[in-house]
């Protein structure tokens, strides 16, 4: 039997995240590649072992091969450990049928048992696909004062994007009064940021009430915590003003990576404070040649750099060979930007070629209809052929051919 | 010849009073060298990638840098329930230290009795070279040779006991000398990278624990060419030996190389390092970096040129930094400037402060300071 915890956290990780389209064709959506050495898993995981939240279970269930690797034991996270450490947890095999996670509570539901053997006081649960640093020790010192049953963290966002958001309304006091989901006119700028700290006895109650209500979908947003709210629990907002980014489409992908070289946005990844943990592929440091021109943009380890790069990012192992150009790009793991080929207002994925003298993404304001205009893409491992192109907000999902126009 | 049952023994002090002002504070094998590595890395990495999972670091002063750095020997894949990494100190010294490579062998006599391998490899840390420990092993038993010792082609090193050989067509040594002080001059010198059966070397120090050797070069290979089969196997990568403050800044220099760089880090035989975690590097608006190599977590708003830059360097807006090796976490006013500088950890260079060498004099600087 596992050592009592007071406090675990089980990650959501099991989402696709189809609106990345190509970029989590084959991975899931917390495996995606963000900000030159990082994806973005790797901040709730290194959020846990900053706060001193030892115990994680990782749920998993769509493309989990690249994540299950990935995470491996833990090491990389300090989460290798004697008692507690990381756990995937994927959807089992039982003794009546097996269940495929419906929703996002009913992938707690069915790991009540993993969660019961730490004998936790508290649970925070947690998602896999957002972009923040924060001290869930602190959110948790705020959920005991508050004697709460669950705790919110909340986040002021701009009133013209609150309508994207789950919404809250809070007394003076914290408590949260009201729910309004991504209302089209909204009264509040108080948006849940996904993040829950709950008191373990209540979160077992509740999850197993939900699951035995058959018009429920299982969704911690749609179903539990209404459900806590319509029954009286002490349910509080836990304020946070850092950065925070749900990553979850092209655009505010390509933007989060961007951030990090933009001083206003506030995300500091070099406090050595509060590290961000990567595992990484054993790299030598990169390389810039004396051909090379490079201006506000960020490199990693094993990069080689001959070309010109203006506000970007380029991952590990990257190559740019002579006269070409990434501008306002982010460029994953492994591609190769060949002699004289221009990359622009683009993602290139993990091992893709792009030859040379192919043009990919388009400069906004050299875009006939600004309506049009989008980030371009290149899936993982695809070439795009020489002197080819690819035009604004295109997404490349199988090899092009050199010359063609897409 | 199965890796597994090869014993590797690493020397950390070999050569240290070399680079006496790198090593004032350090072993010679934790010496940093080229943006995020340690001198000790490659000859542990050699190790490792052909599949040798035991390895002893005998060290016998300042070492804690080089503890530090190996930790359990994780990210070399050493922390293991069976054999890693054996760290071996001087113990039980009357006098608290030794001296020599074989006294060192002395001292750690019961580790090397204890292991279970058949064969030894031994090595110095003074030594950049990526090669394939794996070819050089099935060269050892395929000649049936007692002792196969690297060597290489060049300028000697201006070190002391460097063996120098006399090597036949069937590469089996027939000669050997060691001149009493280190003297100019080129030809083939021995690489301290040393195969031998483990029995052979037990033997060798239970005879020099009865009086009869005291230094390895001298006593045990000089003297015994015509009695063992002493084989030579020539390293055709590419291979330094650092034997002074020029040479080690020179060999970082060479990494600007792309052939030598492509040779070092070999991507199917990977240089594995401990891991810091820093944040990729950012290159600011106004910025310029060209030919260098540079880690992870700098910070660049200056200029940087023909330099190799350490994990975590800052290079303040107006500054330059030229033919220089930065280690981790310099600071580098605005407007200061260097030239053929080695600088060492944690230093600070003020504001419009100017601070020149030459590629044939580098200047060092040393841990910590403030200029």
């Amino acid at each position: 039997m596992a050592r009592k915890t007071e406090c675990l956290a089980m990650l959501l990780a099991g989402g696709q995240g189809s609106r990345l389209g190509i970029l989590t064709k084959k991975v899931a959506k917390p495996a995606v590649p963000y900000g030159g050495k990082y994806r973005i898993i790797d901040f709730p995981l290194s959020n846990c072992i900053n706060s001193g939240i030892y115990t994680v279970g990782v749920l998993t269930q769509y493309q989990p091969l690249e994540l299950n690797d990935y995470i491996g034991n833990g090491q990389a996270w300090d989460l290798d450990r004697a008692n507690g450490g990381v756990h995937i947890l994927s959807p089992y095999q039982k003794i009546q049928g097996t269940d495929w996670y419906t929703g996002t509570a009913n992938a707690i539901y069915q790991n009540i048992n993993f969660i019961e053997r730490y004998n936790p006081e508290y649970v925070a649960v947690l998602s896999g696909d957002h972009i923040y640093k924060m001290d869930y020790s602190k959110m948790l010192a705020f959920h005991k004062e508050k004697n709460a049953a669950c705790t919110i963290a909340m986040l002021e966002v701009p009133w013209e994007e609150a309508s994207r958001f789950g919404l809250m309304f809070t007394d003076d006091d914290g408590r949260i009064t009201a729910f309004e989901e991504k209302p089209k006119n909204p009264k509040s700028n108080k948006a849940s940021m996904g993040v829950y700290m709950f008191t373990w006895s209540k979160l077992r109650e509740y999850l197993i009430a939900d699951e035995n209500n058959k018009d429920s979908s299982n969704d911690f947003g749609k179903d539990v915590i209404p459900a806590m709210h319509g029954a009286g629990e002490r349910m509080f907002a836990f304020p946070f003003d850092g950065y925070w980014k749900d990553v979850g489409t092209i655009d505010s992908l390509w933007e989060a990576n961007l951030d990090m070289l933009n001083p206003v946005a506030n995300i500091d990844l070099s406090d050595t404070t509060w590290k961000i943990y990567s595992n990484n592929p054993v790299t030598p440091p990169q390389y810039i040649s004396a051909k090379a021109k490079v201006q506000n943009s960020l490199i990693t380890g094993g990069s080689h750099v001959e070309g010109e790069i203006d506000y970007s990012v380029l991952f590990s192992n990257v190559t740019v060979e002579e006269g070409a150009e990434v501008k306002y790009s982010i460029v994953m793991p492994g591609a190769k930007i060949e002699k004289g080929a221009k990359v622009q207002y683009a993602m290139v994925a993990e091992n893709a070629v792009i030859k040379s003298g192919a043009k990919v993404g388009e400069d906004p304001q050299e875009c006939a209809n600004l309506g049009e205009w989008g980030v371009a893409v290149v899936g993982p491992g695809l070439t795009v052929g020489e002197k080819a192109k690819v035009k604004a907000k295109v997404m490349v999902t199988e090899n092009v051919e050199g010359g063609a126009e897409i | 010849m199965r890796a597994n049952n090869v014993l590797g023994i690493l020397f950390t002090d070999a050569y240290s009073e070399c680079i006496s002002d790198l090593t004032a504070l350090r072993t010679m094998g934790s010496v940093p060298f080229g943006g995020r590595y340690r001198f000790i890395d490659f000859p542990l990495s050699n190790m490792v990638n052909c599949g040798i999972s035991k390895v002893g670091i005998i060290t016998k002063s300042n070492y804690r840098s080089l503890m530090d750095h190996l930790g359990t020997g994780k990210p070399w894949d050493l922390s293991r329930k069976n054999e890693g990494l054996f760290m071996l100190p001087p113990f039980n010294q009357g006098n608290g230290s030794y001296s020599g490579r074989i006294e060192a062998l002395k001292n750690i006599m019961d580790f090397i009795h204890m292991s279970k391998e058949e064969y030894v490899i031994l090595c110095d840390t003074n030594i950049v070279c990526n090669m394939d420990f794996g070819a050089l092993l099935e060269y050892h038993s395929q000649k049936n040779a007692d002792i196969t010792i690297c060597y290489k082609n060049g300028n000697y090193p201006m070190l002391a006991n460097v063996m120098r050989f006399e090597i036949n067509e069937n590469s089996r040594i027939t000669g050997v000398s060691v001149p009493p002080t280190p003297g100019e001059g080129e030809g083939d010198f021995a690489v301290n990278f040393i195969v031998m059966n483990k029995s052979l070397l037990e033997r060798i120090i239970n005879q020099a624990i009865a009086g009869i050797y005291t230094t390895f070069e001298k006593d045990v290979i000089m003297k015994n060419v015509d009695k063992l089969n002493i084989y030579g196997y020539k390293i055709d990568t590419y291979c330094s030996v650092i034997d002074s403050v020029q040479s080690y800044f020179n060999t970082n220099m060479d990494l600007l190389d792309p052939v030598n760089r492509e040779a070092v880090f070999d991507r199917s035989n990977p240089v594995y390092t401990k891991v810091n975690d820093d944040m990729p590097s950012i290159y600011g608006i106004g910025s310029s970096a060209l030919n260098s190599f540079i880690a992870d977590g700098c910070k660049i708003e200056g200029e940087v040129e023909n330099s190799i830059l350490f994990r975590g360097v800052q290079v303040a807006r107006g500054a330059i930094v030229k033919n220089s090796i930065i280690m981790q976490s310099c600071y580098i006013g605005e407007d200061a400037c260097l030239n053929c500088v080695i600088m060492d950890k944690y230093g600070v260079i003020r504001p419009r402060k100017s601070i020149s060498g030459d590629t044939s004099y580098p200047i060092y600087i040393g841990k910590n300071i403030t200029i």
